[in-house]
């Protein structure tokens, strides 16, 4: 489904993501761990689209089409989804219309007719009983005001609004106390699907205890430096990101 | 420059829909203005003679004044013995009587406008009279709302008709003396909408009124009055456009309401005239002169006003609140583009005891639209308690663009509480990548966020109109679901 390759890619004159290469399949779970500053959030922004980052070398396919050449709103429509680590709020436009506006836009591509208020409030509702959202944030504005759990559950309920084809949650885990923890990896682990692929990006190996994944990619200045199974998950926790790039010192120097 | 910011100017960059030329037969005055084109003037209107005298003190009056120059907006002088002061379209008798007798060809310009002057198609509950040029051509619903005692006329027909309240009510909101472009409005004006509102009615629709601005080279001087008796209720819109010219055309109208004991007033004015090209040629100069008093106690005037329009626009719609207990509202969208500039804002003047007055100010500049917000806040010595509250919030798309606020605070009673509160925010690549991300096309996530800026103020206005308003911003409808 995704096939990142050789992907160098930087802001501002900075090179951040030196070398990216990863391939993901539809019904895969993938996880990208790191430390702070490693370049995960910019590898999911550039994925889903954000201007303004250089890529100096690489490609990134999706479903056979060449994605850096698409703008975001044609990424969004062909199944890319990205969770945000910091929601944007939108002063004025209710949650319920904006997500309202994006499902639809998503649908007039697929060819679909436009739900009407009626059959889209009950889908709404539906779905946010689910995440044990409370249906007063419906009308407020888009993420204004919202506690930080409340903005992360708004983004999983997107997500479940949306079906993606292709999920990237950044940091959707941090900020949140253990039940709502519980909430989000449920609501996350019902979107698997074999024809859905997703990808957690965390700091943390607290969510892969709740949402297993099928690989788990170590980011490390801007290289993935080490792919293995679930449980390589817990031995960065006790080992800490430091032992990675122990291993890779020449890279690390690089 | 990003690419989101470049989208930004593109989207905003978006040409105006309303500037076609309508061909048709006009009797117009030649250029220039002196004592013989005023007393042509009300000549052709058959006017009394109270009417001829008041203009003509109006006239002497403006030879003695000048252009004020304290505003922020900058444009070429005008030439003011350039400009023929009425035209109207020529029709066999001196006015059309009813719809029928309009030349097809106004009705298709009205209609192209989206304006629609058949009774049967005119939206419910909407009154409309249509200013084209210097004259009133249609008035709908007239005989319904007659059955209830409401006039609701071309103010030249009220000068015939109802010769007595023209003379107790006009220039008392606004004197002829009162400023330079109210005093040359005062001597010229041409024609307008006049409405009254006997006691204890409530007028059981909106009434609106269309000014057009066709012919080349002629201003349009337009004078609004509307009186609420006591205990009355209206609600009055206002909508405007004009075709597209190189040349600049100026607007120069008053307005003048007056609500007694106990009456409620709500004038809302979708403005959205030419407001010149990209490059800042042609375009409407608007300057107007809106004001209303709350004479009676427990009245309540307010004004809601979308603009998109203009090369400038020079106008503050004022409340002065006399009767105690009286309240004054001030909702207000400026949108400013390309090299458009607002000088806009609103004067509360508390005089009567529990006065209170709400200021809502939306500015939203784009390209190098310069749009500033001028307010004043006056309490007399006698505003016991009066209360005020304003907000200006001002929105910048592009870099180029700049937003000004200028509030004046003029306090002379120590029980008196005014707050005052402002922002400007910007729109971020931020909102705009996290709408596109989730499907939205750019220019609509522009109009989105432009439109929930807007919302508390488009709140203020009735449906159709609100729903012209976020049009008017190219912004679609907030859905039912919000
Ligand atoms: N707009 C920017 N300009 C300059 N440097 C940036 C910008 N955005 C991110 N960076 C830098 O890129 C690196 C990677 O950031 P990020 O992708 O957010 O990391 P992570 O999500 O893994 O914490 C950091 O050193 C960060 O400071
Ligand atoms: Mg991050």
């Amino acid at each position: 489904m995704l096939s990142i390759m050789n992907l160098h890619a930087g802001i501002n004159g900075k090179d951040i993501l030196r070398g990216i290469d990863l391939e993901v399949r539809a019904g895969e779970v993938h996880a990208i761990m790191g430390p702070n500053g490693s370049g995960k959030s910019t590898l999911a922004q550039l994925l889903a689209g954000r201007d303004g980052y250089q890529v100096t070398a690489g490609s990134v396919r999706y479903l056979e089409q060449d994605l850096l050449t698409m703008p975001a709103e044609e990424r969004a429509r062909a199944g890319i989804f990205l969770a945000f680590q910091y929601p944007v709020e939108i002063p004025g436009v209710s949650n319920a219309l904006f997500l309202k506006t994006a499902l639809n836009s998503i649908r007039k591509q697929q060819g679909l007719s436009e739900l009407d208020a009626m059959d889209f409030l009950q889908l709404l509702r539906d779905k946010m009983k689910l995440l044990r959202m409370d249906e007063l944030l419906l009308p407020r504005a888009v993420n204004e005001g919202f506690s930080g759990g409340e903005k992360k559950r708004n983004e999983v309920l997107q997500m479940a609004v949306l079906e993606p084809k292709l999920a990237i949650l950044d940091e959707t885990d941090s900020g949140l106390d253990i039940d709502a923890l519980k909430i989000v990896a449920d609501g996350v682990n019902g979107m698997r699907d074999p024809q859905r692929a997703i990808v957690l990006v965390t700091h943390y190996q607290r969510l892969l205890e709740f949402i297993v994944p099928d690989v788990v990619h170590v980011l490390s200045q801007g290289r993935i430096v080490r792919s293995g199974k679930a449980d390589l998950a817990r031995e960065l926790e006790q080992r800490g990101y430091g032992w990675v790039e122990e291993q890779h010192p020449a890279r690390k120097a690089a | 420059m990003s690419t989101a910011t470049r989208q930004l100017d593109e989207l905003i960059g978006r040409e105006y829909r309303h500037g076609f030329v309508t061909t048709l037969e006009t009797d117009t005055v030649p250029r220039g203005l002196n004592e013989e084109v005023i007393r042509m003037i009300s000549a052709r209107k058959h006017e009394p003679h109270f009417m001829l005298e008041w203009r003509l003190k109006a006239f002497r009056h403006w030879f003695t004044m000048r252009e004020p120059q304290w505003a922020n907006i900058h444009h070429p002088p005008i030439d003011y013995q350039n400009i023929s002061y009425y035209s109207a379209p020529r029709s066999g008798k001196d006015g059309p009587r009813s719809l029928s007798d309009l030349d097809p060809e106004l009705l298709r310009t009205y209609e192209k406008l989206g304006i629609p002057l058949k009774e049967q198609e005119v939206l419910a509950g909407v009154a409309v009279d249509a200013v084209f040029d210097s004259v009133s051509v249609a008035t709908t619903f007239k005989e319904k709302l007659a059955e209830l005692g409401i006039i609701f006329c071309p103010f030249s027909e009220a000068v015939q008709k109802h010769p007595e309240l023209v003379q107790q009510y006009l220039g008392s909101v606004v004197p002829y003396t009162d400023n330079f472009f109210a005093t040359l409005n005062s001597a010229v004006f041409s024609d307008g909408s006049f409405c009254y509102i006997p006691p204890g009615v409530r007028c059981p629709m909106e009434l609106s009124t269309y000014f057009r601005i066709n012919e080349r080279n002629t201003g349009q001087f337009e004078r609004t009055l509307i009186i609420a008796d006591k205990g009355a209720y209206v609600s009055y819109l206002e909508g405007c456009t004009a075709p597209m010219r190189d040349e600049n055309q100026l607007h120069a109208a008053v307005v003048e309401l007056v609500a007694l004991e106990d009456a409620q007033i709500k004038y809302a004015t979708v403005q959205n005239w030419y407001p010149g090209d990209k490059e800042g040629k042609g375009g409407i100069y608007n300057f107007v002169t809106k004001r209303g008093e709350c004479r009676g106690a427990n009245s309540h005037i307010s004004w809601t006003r979308v603009e998109t329009g203009s090369a400038i626009t020079w106008k503050y719609p004022s409340v002065v609140l006399l009767g105690d207990n009286s309240v004054g509202e001030f909702y207000s969208v400026a949108l400013t583009n390309h090299h458009q500039q607002a000088d806009t804002g609103t004067k509360m003047t508390h005089v009567g005891r529990n006065t209170r007055s709400t200021v809502l100010s939306k500015g939203i500049s784009a390209g190098y639209g310069q749009n500033t917000y001028r307010g004043l806040i006056k309490v007399l010595p006698g505003a016991e308690n009066a209360r005020n509250y304003t907000q200006c919030d001002s929105l910048l798309l592009g870099e180029q663009c700049g937003a000004h606020t200028m509030p004046y605070i003029e306090v002379r009673n120590p029980t008196a509480q005014v707050e005052h509160e402002a922002s400007t925010s910007r729109i971020g690549e931020d909102q705009l990548f996290y709408c596109t991300q989730r499907g939205i096309a750019p220019e609509e996530a522009v109009s989105m966020i432009v439109s929930g800026f807007c919302k508390a103020v488009f709140q203020n206005l009735p449906m159709e109109f609100a729903v012209e308003a976020q049009k008017l911003l190219g912004v679609s409808l907030e859905g039912s679901t919000g």
